[in-house]
């Protein structure tokens, strides 16, 4: 499978990096040559196999639903490039 | 006593402990040395004052006789490990500026065994690289060169900063994690020694995560020894992890006997490697003869599934890469682009992520989101897991078989000059090659210094265990330690 500018162009949006259009050729040749090297596993048959879950094979704990934690809003806060009144500070989301 | 920046743990424990001298004195050895040690650029962010504070504390609590494991004993930690009010940026400039809030605990856990912190290590950006050329900080310089030629060689990575201030004698020891060989590969470049423990030893919380079904954090030190001692120190249950594993962490050190009789240790054919240097093979042989005349039994074995663990990996890490990475989005912590008129959220995500994110990040969170997208989540993604399970049961069929342990080389290569393998992403991905396979199985494997190359630079065997006896491991590389005899150490230029 090989992938062209449109494609690299498509994945890096839903990657959320912008990428300039002169540089969506090489991008999409390097895609090609990592996409290239995986295409191997094509190779192996994996009828009936599991795909692996979980490396080591352990139950995932529970614990009481219970309130453990919280009123730190500062602490959350302080590293927030802005912060506003307690909050998160983001551009206009809706118009 | 010398000079005490160059002493092991262990050594420097019995010595503190004797009263031959103090955790205030060695933690100065050490913040002199990293002072002059610049050119390395192993240390990144110094904390001199953290360091003296806590040396400082840990001498009184030797003086009142209540000395634990890691008391006076200054190490530095990988820039991957959050540590509450100290830059911990994982190599990026996304990070830039982030202040933690919070203690990894795995660094609380040495910190509680009275280690003392000299500062963060230098590493590959979110841990993604084989040579530490990734680095926000810039590179990361080995200690070592080849003979009299002055060229700047690669300390590998990811942990590269780590095993630079180790083999440079900056630190007695040092704190890294493997995702892919990360722990093993810089150690095995800079001759020193680097385990990495079965998935879910050391706690995850607070480690910046990379892929988090590999992600494990193990100690970088001059022996075995000094291996045996920190890995304790950093293991725990922790409820802060759900994969952490709740069992009894053993007294590693207490293991170290030496005695290997009877020990069946399989010899992989599926290691030889085309075109592989043949100081690799001899090494590898050199190191099989070791084991034997330690009165282990040589078994040879098959794991038909090595060639295609890292194709695997590289399916698996970046796709758990762009999961992972999706929270850095500029709103709640580091770096934020400066936007223009007009922008909305969608363009702050993008610029921030863009001018963030160094080239090789970009590219493994772009492969992950590929690989997960609609249409071929199926192909790359869910065949990848099912090759992974398939590499797993290859080591349980051969741990099934009765054997105890597994030698194979660590590295393809000794370290090589920087900018030499950057050119070709996958040409660089190779490196992992011998030390991916135990991450995609969660098993624990240690690197340990064995022998030099043509040139003088250190070359490292690779053992590997069966899950949860890192114990048995460490024993069977002290008998390789003591055998192989491996004493080199760089000469100082820097």
């Amino acid at each position: 499978m090989s992938i062209d500018e449109n494609t690299a162009a498509r994945v890096a949006k839903l990657a959320r990096i912008k990428v300039e259009a002169d540089r969506l050729p090489a991008l999409a040749a390097e895609f090609n040559t990592i996409l290239g090297f995986i295409e191997q596993l094509g190779e192996v048959d994996v009828d009936g196999v599991e795909p692996m879950t979980s490396v080591t094979p352990q139950r995932l704990k529970r614990r009481v639903d219970e309130v453990t934690d919280g009123s730190q809003q500062d602490r959350v806060l302080a590293n927030a490039p802005d912060a506003r009144e307690g909050f998160f500070a983001v551009p206009k989301v809706v118009e | 006593m010398g000079e005490l920046n160059k002493l092991g743990l262990a050594e420097a424990r019995d010595a503190l402990r004797a009263g031959d001298v103090t955790s205030v004195e060695l933690t100065e050895a050490c913040l002199t040395e990293i002072e002059g040690a610049d050119a390395l650029n192993a240390f990144v962010h110094n904390t001199p004052e953290i360091a003296r504070a806590q040396a400082k504390s840990a001498d009184e609590r030797i003086k009142a006789g209540d000395a634990p494991a890691m008391c006076g004993l200054p190490i530095g930690i990988k820039d991957l490990f959050c540590t509450k009010g100290v830059p911990s940026q994982a190599g990026s400039r996304i990070l830039e500026g982030f202040l933690p809030e919070y203690e990894s605990t795995v660094s609380q856990n040495l910190f509680d065994a009275g280690a003392v912190m000299l500062g963060k290590l230098n590493m590959d950006e979110f841990a993604m690289g084989s040579s530490n050329e990734t680095s926000v900080y810039g590179n990361a310089i080995n200690p070592w060169r080849r003979g009299n030629d002055d060229a700047a060689l690669t300390p590998g990575g990811s942990s590269g900063g780590s095993a630079s201030a180790v083999a440079a004698d900056l630190c007695l020891a040092a704190t890294g994690t493997d995702t892919g060989g990360s722990i093993r590969q810089p150690a095995a470049f800079t001759g020193i020694t680097g385990i990495k423990p079965t998935y879910g030893r050391c706690s995850r919380w607070g480690v910046v995560a990379f892929a988090s079904s590999l992600d494990q954090a193990g100690p970088m030190t001059k022996s075995v020894r000094d291996a045996a001692i920190m890995l304790e120190a950093m293991c725990s249950h922790d409820p802060k992890d759900s994969t952490s594993a709740d069992l009894p962490v053993p007294n590693f050190e207490a293991m170290l006997t030496g005695d290997i009789k009877g020990k069946k240790i399989g010899i992989p054919k599926e290691y030889r490697m085309d075109g592989m240097p043949e100081e690799i093979e001899t090494l590898w042989a050199s190191g099989t003869e070791m084991l034997r005349d330690a009165g282990a039994e040589i078994v040879d074995i098959s794991l038909p599934h090595t060639k295609y663990a890292l194709p695997a990996y590289y399916v698996i890490a970046p796709a758990e890469a762009s999961s992972n990475l999706a929270r850095y989005d500029g709103v709640r912590y580091g770096h934020r682009a400066t936007l223009d008129q007009g922008d909305g959220i969608t363009e702050m995500y993008e610029k921030t992520r863009a001018e963030g994110f160094g080239a090789e990040v970009q590219r493994r969170v772009m492969i992950g989101t590929y690989v997960l997208s609609a249409g071929f989540y199926d192909a790359y993604y869910n065949r990848a897991r099912k090759v992974r399970t398939l590499i797993k049961k290859d080591f349980e069929d051969v741990f099934a078989q009765g054997i105890d342990a597994i030698l194979t080389p660590a590295t393809p290569s000794a370290a090589f000059g920087l900018g030499e393998a950057s050119d070709d992403p996958v040409q660089m991905y190779l490196n992992d090659v011998f030390t991916v396979t135990v991450n995609m199985a969660g098993l624990p494997g240690i690197a340990v210094p064995a022998g030099t190359d043509n040139n003088g630079l250190p070359l490292g065997l690779q053992l590997i265990g069966r899950p949860w006896e890192e114990g048995d491991l460490l024993n069977t590389a002290y008998a390789l330690e003591a055998r192989a005899g491996f004493v080199a150490k760089p000469q100082k230029w820097w």
